[in-house]
């Protein structure tokens, strides 16, 4: 027997849930990354399962694009926050509560 | 058999991700996370994805966490600290969580009654041949943004994460005069 669609958006749902839950509970910037990261992956199980489930690629497609922009934000991110520990020795985002320097 | 497997990948899927959030050692959840990454690049083979599980393995489990493990080795960090001011952000996570998954059941309800969720025994979606075709037909301008997007995360890294450039520019002129 095969999983149903229902199985993997559930799948879906549940690794989203814990990605929001780490953003919210980590101080760490590189933490929270990694869990925005968890978060897109969720959203990838969905585009991928309807597209298995409707038989189009344009599901797939997206996870594509899904995939770019989530390289663009890793090489931005990371960016961000070797620049941040350069001012400030830290990466914690407590540290970035300040709109000085 | 797929059912046996997609329990399989996706219990390793969540246990890894639940120790991803609870390490306090970024390396570890790192590792984790490449496990999650993983998993998931098996649940897309399950799915008739084959393109898009390679592509995982290369851009997510490949790239994107060597950058990621480089970047936690070079800034050498510690453990997480605990929460100190901020305190209720706690209650907030726990709230959220709840919330979240209220509405996953609530999805998984609502999709497990609808008929007709039988996948055809014929995927073609996943195929790279159909994917290109798409990539380049009808996606095109998409396709294209996504280019200029990677582009412009290039450049913006590199004024990102450099340096005393002014300093290191009139070093030069200095020494060309």
């Amino acid at each position: 027997m095969e999983p149903s669609l229902a199985s993997y958006l559930a799948l879906s749902g549940i690794l989203f849930t814990i990605g929001a839950v780490g953003v919210i509970v980590k101080r760490n910037a590189i933490g929270m990354f990694m869990c925005i990261e968890l978060m897109l992956n969720a959203v990838n199980i969905t585009f991928v399962g309807f597209s298995r489930f409707y038989n189009d690629s344009t599901g797939q497609l997206f996870v594509f694009m899904v995939m770019s922009v989530a390289a663009a934000e890793a090489a931005i991110g990371l960016g961000i926050i070797i620049a941040f520990f350069r001012n400030r020795v830290s990466v914690d985002v407590d540290d970035a509560s300040l709109l000085k320097n | 058999m797929v059912s046996i497997l997609f329990f399989l990948f996706a219990g390793l899927a969540i246990a890894c991700s639940i120790l991803m959030v609870y390490h306090k050692n970024p390396l570890y959840s790192a590792i984790s996370l490449i496990g999650v990454f993983i998993a998931l690049a098996c649940i897309y083979v399950l799915l008739a994805a084959p393109f898009i599980a390679a592509v995982q393995v290369l851009v997510y489990a490949g790239a994107i966490m060597v950058l990621v493990i480089f970047v936690i080795m070079l800034l050498n960090l510690e453990e997480d600290k605990q929460l100190t001011r901020l305190r209720y952000l706690y209650l907030v996570g726990v709230f959220l969580g709840l919330a979240l998954l209220v509405q996953t059941f609530f999805i998984y309800h609502a999709v497990i009654k609808t008929p007709n969720q039988k996948a055809e025994q014929e995927a073609t979606a996943g195929l790279t041949l159909n994917i290109g075709r798409a990539m380049f037909t009808e996606y095109l301008l998409p396709v294209e943004i996504a280019g200029v997007l990677l582009l412009m995360a290039i450049v913006g890294a590199m004024i990102l994460s450099r340096r005393g450039e002014q300093v290191k520019i009139e070093e030069f002129k200095r020494r060309e005069d």
